[in-house]
């Protein structure tokens, strides 16, 4: 379980998260709607320790995460980064086994990239590509990859910051499927961030809807058609014209 | 009047404040990675990349440079010195000039145009792609995985560096005293190492390890402090270089201090 209490975050004199007080259950897949800007990857940073907030505390199975930032808490957690981040100068297996090769989950190598390119068949991937280097992938075998080095050592909690960005709607189908698959086949908690509503269809139990820097709704699946608050109904719906203030 | 003089005071207030605190986190930072060289995890097959990157690859720029300053220089001492009839003293200035200042200079010069703006684009690069905060969330420190190797490949590569660039410098000076200002092979090989104190060679290449240390760390800091996007890497480049620079011109400054004049 994932517990946001009072989570406030400025940088500089900007306050990005005011009050922040959000519950993710075990098991639950949680996604983080709300527009640009909004705070929702620094909420995903805080846990895991990449932005330190201001004011309030994170818990994760009741354990205080400012206090708890060791090899052993964050093998925990796995991330799918927005863009990837997988390292440029090393091939796929590499990025996919990169905590398997060191640390406390060191394993010897061949049995690491039998791992790596197990999580890479997972996720889609031939063992033809463990051996490429990312820059010659595709955008979406890029995240696919970013998948599988999220899943090797198979965490309780992984995030997924916008998990389909950059993709053409095929592909991003492909992902939210692969996603759900595996979330569900792993019954590990995640916490997904996106713009993306077909990506909210299909991963989340959860909803929650980010908003002038606190949690302005919070609701199920199902709930979040008929939520009655015009924010929600002004996001889900893309409408320009509403609560929430757009730039024009 | 009063107005545009406060207006100054402020602007220059701000600017030394401003400075201090920039060089308060560089110290803080090497500092940092000075405390972290021996403590493990270490990562040999990232310091041997580096040393690769920092020492090896090196090599050629570093060489070129100096053979064609040792040759400008011993020109120019012929030259300089037939003035008041001491052409003579070739061998011993351009043995001095290279080993004491314009090897470890040029080798400190060198490595922070070639390696630390390598470093700041590629780290710089890394954090606007988040590749920096991926590190993190797999457990590896990125002080412990990207600073701390390159810094040490810095270190050990200076030193190596200098002593390839004095030697070839001195060979420059060799060759053209020799081939065009007529003197003699032996005569000047024996006024060479005659005149070459131990100290001259333990400072230069102290100075190479200090420099190596510098460029490396420069390099790291404003890659790992880069800003975003596009601009923020290039950013981050150009100020690395300047940084780096200035550094080991008045690290140079300082060391030459220390060994010279006490």
């Amino acid at each position: 379980m994932i517990q946001f209490d009072n989570i406030g975050k400025s940088f500089g004199s900007n306050p990005v998260l005011r009050s922040v007080s959000l519950t993710v259950e075990r098991g639950q897949s949680m996604v983080i709607i709300g527009g640009s800007g909004t705070g929702k990857s620094v909420l995903i940073k805080t846990v895991l320790g990449l932005i330190t907030p201001d004011t309030g505390k994170i818990f994760v199975d009741g354990q205080d995460v400012t206090k708890a930032k060791n090899d052993d808490f964050l093998s925990r957690f796995g991330m799918l980064f927005q863009g990837g981040a997988l390292f440029d100068s090393m091939p796929v297996w590499q990025n996919v086994a990169f905590r398997l090769q060191r640390g406390h989950l060191k394993r010897p190598k061949a049995e690491a990239r039998e791992i790596a390119i197990e999580k890479l068949r997972r996720v889609g991937l031939g063992p033809d590509v463990a051996n490429l280097l990312p820059a010659e992938l595709s955008g979406g075998m890029q995240k696919r990859v970013s998948l599988a080095r999220a899943i090797a050592t198979n965490p309780q909690i992984i995030f997924f910051d916008e998990p389909t960005t950059g993709l053409d709607p095929i592909m991003s189908s492909v992902i939210n499927d692969l996603i759900r698959e595996i979330v569900v086949e792993m019954g590990v908690t995640a916490m997904t961030i996106t713009h993306d509503m077909t990506s909210v269809e299909t991963i989340a139990d959860k909803v929650a809807m980010l908003h002038d820097g606190a949690i302005q709704w919070c609701g199920t699946l199902n709930d979040m058609s008929h939520s009655g608050d015009p924010h929600v109904d002004q996001f889900i719906n893309g409408r320009a014209d509403g609560p929430i203030e757009t730039l024009r | 009047m009063i107005t545009l003089v406060a207006s100054t005071i402020r602007s220059l207030g701000r600017l030394v404040i401003n400075s201090l605190t920039a060089l308060g986190r560089v110290a803080l930072f090497a500092l940092s990675t000075i405390s972290h060289i021996l403590r493990p995890p270490f990562y040999p097959r990232e310091f041997l990349s580096a040393l690769l990157n920092v020492g090896y690859l090196s090599l050629p720029v570093v060489g070129l440079t100096a053979i064609f300053t040792g040759a400008a220089l011993a020109l120019q001492i012929y030259s300089g010195g037939s003035r008041f009839n001491a052409p003579e003293v070739v061998p011993q200035i351009v043995a001095i000039g290279m080993v004491r200042e314009l090897g470890p200079v040029l080798v400190g010069l060198m490595i922070a145009a070639r390696v630390t703006s390598s470093i700041a684009a590629e780290l710089a690069t890394m954090k606007v792609t988040e590749q920096i905060d991926a590190l993190v969330t797999l457990s590896t420190a990125p002080l412990k995985y990207l600073v701390l190797p390159r810094v040490f490949a810095g270190i050990l590569a200076g030193p190596i560096l200098v002593g390839v660039a004095d030697s070839i410098g001195v060979f420059g000076g060799f060759i053209v005293a020799t081939q065009t200002l007529g003197f003699n092979s032996a005569t000047y090989i024996l006024n060479t190492v005659n005149f070459l104190t131990g100290a001259d060679i333990i400072s230069s290449l102290a100075k190479g390890a200090a420099f190596g240390f510098i460029a490396t760390l420069m390099g790291c800091y404003f890659g790992l402090n880069s800003g975003r996007g596009a601009h923020g890497v290039g950013a981050a480049t150009k100020s690395s270089v300047q940084a780096a620079a200035i550094l080991i011109l008045a690290a140079n400054f300082l060391l030459t201090a220390v060994f010279f004049t006490a």
